[in-house]
């Protein structure tokens, strides 16, 4: 078949590319900018090359040393909510009904966290963890646990963590739960006939068929809680010190609290190159899981 | 290996209290002798995968018993009970391979590996797959699944009977030919009693020794291939089995006459005792029926078209309005839109509500 030359198909294109560099692509660069200068206020910029970006990866310099413990901060709170999230989030949507008028009972009850914004969900867990007036707080408190999420760090971190799992369980649990639902009949049927246990029906069948959505899952509460700033920020704030003050709140009070713009932008630049690295590792393992790799030859 | 008897055996998905005619499948009681090749035919929502799920126990009946050897199984789960399934679509196994796949029944049921390794070693030879052995199972064709589909059945040395649902409905034509082959050739080999269901008559009738046909949640008939064709218990069994169906023409019969649209029909037995306020009628296959020249004695029909399908010729005519099929002999002609209808008296049946009546001699 030949194809046609039709240049005007350009002038369709035009208008989405005139937004996407007036909403993405100049803002991009204003950053790119701003990462190789220093200012120090009064609109008065001075060159810096890249010096913003190897005090970044040093981590003996002040900028370096807050950049990569918030980092390894998020890395293992990102770790943490995944270990607890995916497996929860299984078994959740394992006991779920598989039809009746339950099923949608369950699935408004499950929707109802993921509906509330997160500034909200961050202020019902501040209240909620508070020792004096807070439910949870003040019950373990009378319980004899000496919980205090403003002054312990490890308190802060269980607080923060939990209330993720609460906010975020239910959607891995809904995805799981499609996953299981594509599930035809006739393999739980076939398993039954084939003598398989539910442990074996559960290894054989429902995992290998959830892969795909359970990767999905993964890929989203990974950048999710790696980019994770309103949530924390509104209970603990950062604290206490420094201790789950995440990579988007170390930015946040570099830009904003010392109006450092190219501390901040050399930052958010590399805090972007990391979540589109993770991406596209994501997005490759995704379409090699899912595509029939060819078979080798000489099986025959 | 077993016997298999249903005992006024029922189902209805509305539960027990629903109303008679709703039933899925209406009571039946019936016998699968050990080693018999059925074919369960009748069409789309005539019960047959219900009967086929509750011989297997993935559903459990609202009445009735299930004996494998005299011994009642209704109660028992699936997995207690000894027996295969293949389903229309192919489950396999992703994660794996094709050896796996047919070793899984045997591993689930704690069979030493020696053994499992010699079975599936056996399976995999009979049904061509042992290059096969070590590839993901997700990597085949869809006949190749439905072949391990097929061996995990097969690969149980002690099932009583392997169901079949439908298992070439995504096989293509060639393949299926082939692996229907495979099936009769196997069937053969391990003395298994197979039920396989089906709403294809080639398949049913090239399979199966006894072809048991459901209609509306009832069997209808249960006999071999010929006493399927040659008589048809039921007017159903006589429209669905052949092609061009039976004719099932309305009549007035009387000793040993039938009369449609007020023409006389001679029959070979005699008609006394027709329950009274029944529905009578006349069923006779094409293959014995002639088409002639119209003739004063004959029944004379309307030329609507004449079908020719090579090694034989049907036309398809028209009596009054009711429509009517009828061999064209060789040699014969035909001209004008009208011709006369010439009946085998042996192979014309008499039918009281649907049902066949045995005429007396």
């Amino acid at each position: 078949m030949d194809k046609t030359i039709n240049q005007k198909a350009w002038f369709l294109v035009l208008p989405v590319f005139l937004v996407v560099a007036f909403s993405a692509i100049l803002p991009l660069m204003t950053v790119v900018n701003y990462s190789m200068q220093d200012t120090f206020g009064n609109n008065q910029f001075f060159w810096n090359g890249v010096g913003w970006f190897k005090e970044l990866l040093d981590p003996s310099t002040d900028l370096g040393g807050r950049f990569l413990a918030s980092l390894g901060r998020n890395l293992l709170f990102s770790v943490i909510i995944l270990a607890i999230e995916v497996p929860l989030g299984i078994v959740v949507a394992l006991s779920m009904p598989r039809d009746g008028w339950s099923v949608a009972a369950c699935l408004v009850i499950l929707a109802l966290p993921l509906l509330i914004p997160w500034n909200v969900v961050g202020t019902i867990w501040q209240i909620f963890g508070r020792p004096d007036i807070g439910l949870l707080g003040y019950t373990l408190n009378s319980l004899g646990i000496n919980y205090n999420y403003v002054s312990n760090e490890f308190d802060a971190w269980a607080t923060v963590i939990v209330m993720d799992v609460w906010h975020w369980t239910s959607l891995v649990a809904l995805l799981c739960y499609a996953g299981l639902k594509s599930i035809p009949d006739a393999y739980y049927q076939a398993a039954q006939i084939d003598g398989a246990s539910r442990w074996a029906v559960f290894t054989a069948i429902q995992l290998p068929k959830m892969n795909r959505v359970l990767l999905i899952a993964v890929l989203l509460r990974f950048m999710d809680s790696f980019m994770i700033y309103t949530e924390p920020f509104v209970v603990t704030g950062g604290g206490p010190g420094n201790s789950t003050t995440f990579v988007s709140i170390e930015l946040v009070k570099i830009a904003l609290g010392q109006f450092d713009l190219g501390k901040a932008a050399a930052l958010s630049l590399v805090y972007n190159l990391i979540i589109l690295i993770v991406c596209w590792v994501f997005y490759t393992v995704m379409t090699n899981a899912g595509a029939e790799r060819p078979v080798k030859q000489g099986a025959e | 290996m077993a016997r298999i008897d249903l005992v006024d055996l029922a189902h209805s998905y509305g539960g027990n209290d629903a109303a008679p005619e709703s039933f899925a499948l209406k009571p039946v009681t019936m016998t699968w002798r050990q080693g018999g090749a059925y074919a369960l035919l009748g069409p789309s929502g005539c019960g047959k995968t219900t009967l086929l799920n509750l011989i297997s126990g993935i559903v459990t009946p609202s009445r009735g018993q299930i004996l494998f050897d005299g011994a009642d199984i209704t109660p028992l789960s699936t997995q207690k009970r000894n027996i295969a399934q293949v389903f229309q679509f192919p489950v396999i196994y992703d994660t794996m391979t094709v050896g796996q796949n047919l070793a899984f029944p045997l591993k689930n049921r704690g069979v030493p590996k020696a053994e499992i390794d010699a079975r599936v070693k056996q399976i995999a030879d009979l049904l061509d797959l042992t290059p096969h052995l070590d590839r993901k199972a997700t990597r085949l064709t869809a006949d190749a699944k439905q072949k391990i589909s097929l061996g995990r059945g097969l690969v149980r040395s002690d099932v009583a009977a392997i169901l079949f649902d439908e298992p070439l409905t995504v096989i293509d034509p060639e393949l299926k030919w082939q692996l229907r082959s495979k099936l009769k050739a196997l069937h053969r080999d391990l003395d298994l009693t197979m039920i396989y269901v089906t709403h294809d008559q080639t398949e049913a009738l090239t399979f199966a020794d006894t072809v048991v046909v459901m209609h509306d949640g009832r069997v209808v008939q249960s006999g071999t291939p010929a006493e399927l064709f040659d008589k048809p218990a039921h007017t159903f069994v006589g429209y669905f089995i052949g092609s061009p169906g039976m004719n099932i023409v309305p009549a007035e019969v009387r000793g040993r006459e039938a009369r449609i649209s007020g023409h006389p029909i001679a029959l070979n037995r005699s008609y006394d005792k027709l329950p009274p306020g029944a529905k009578i009628e006349v069923g006779v296959r094409p293959e014995f029926v002639d088409v002639a020249a119209p003739a004063p004695g004959l029944l004379s029909a309307n030329i609507d078209r004449i079908d020719d399908l090579g090694r034989v010729r049907f036309a398809r005519v028209r009596i009054g309005d009711a429509k009517f099929a009828a061999r064209v002999p060789p040699g014969f002609s035909v001209s004008g839109e009208t011709a006369g209808l010439v009946f085998n008296p042996s192979h014309v049946h008499v039918y009281a509500d649907s049902r066949l009546v045995e005429g007396t001699a």
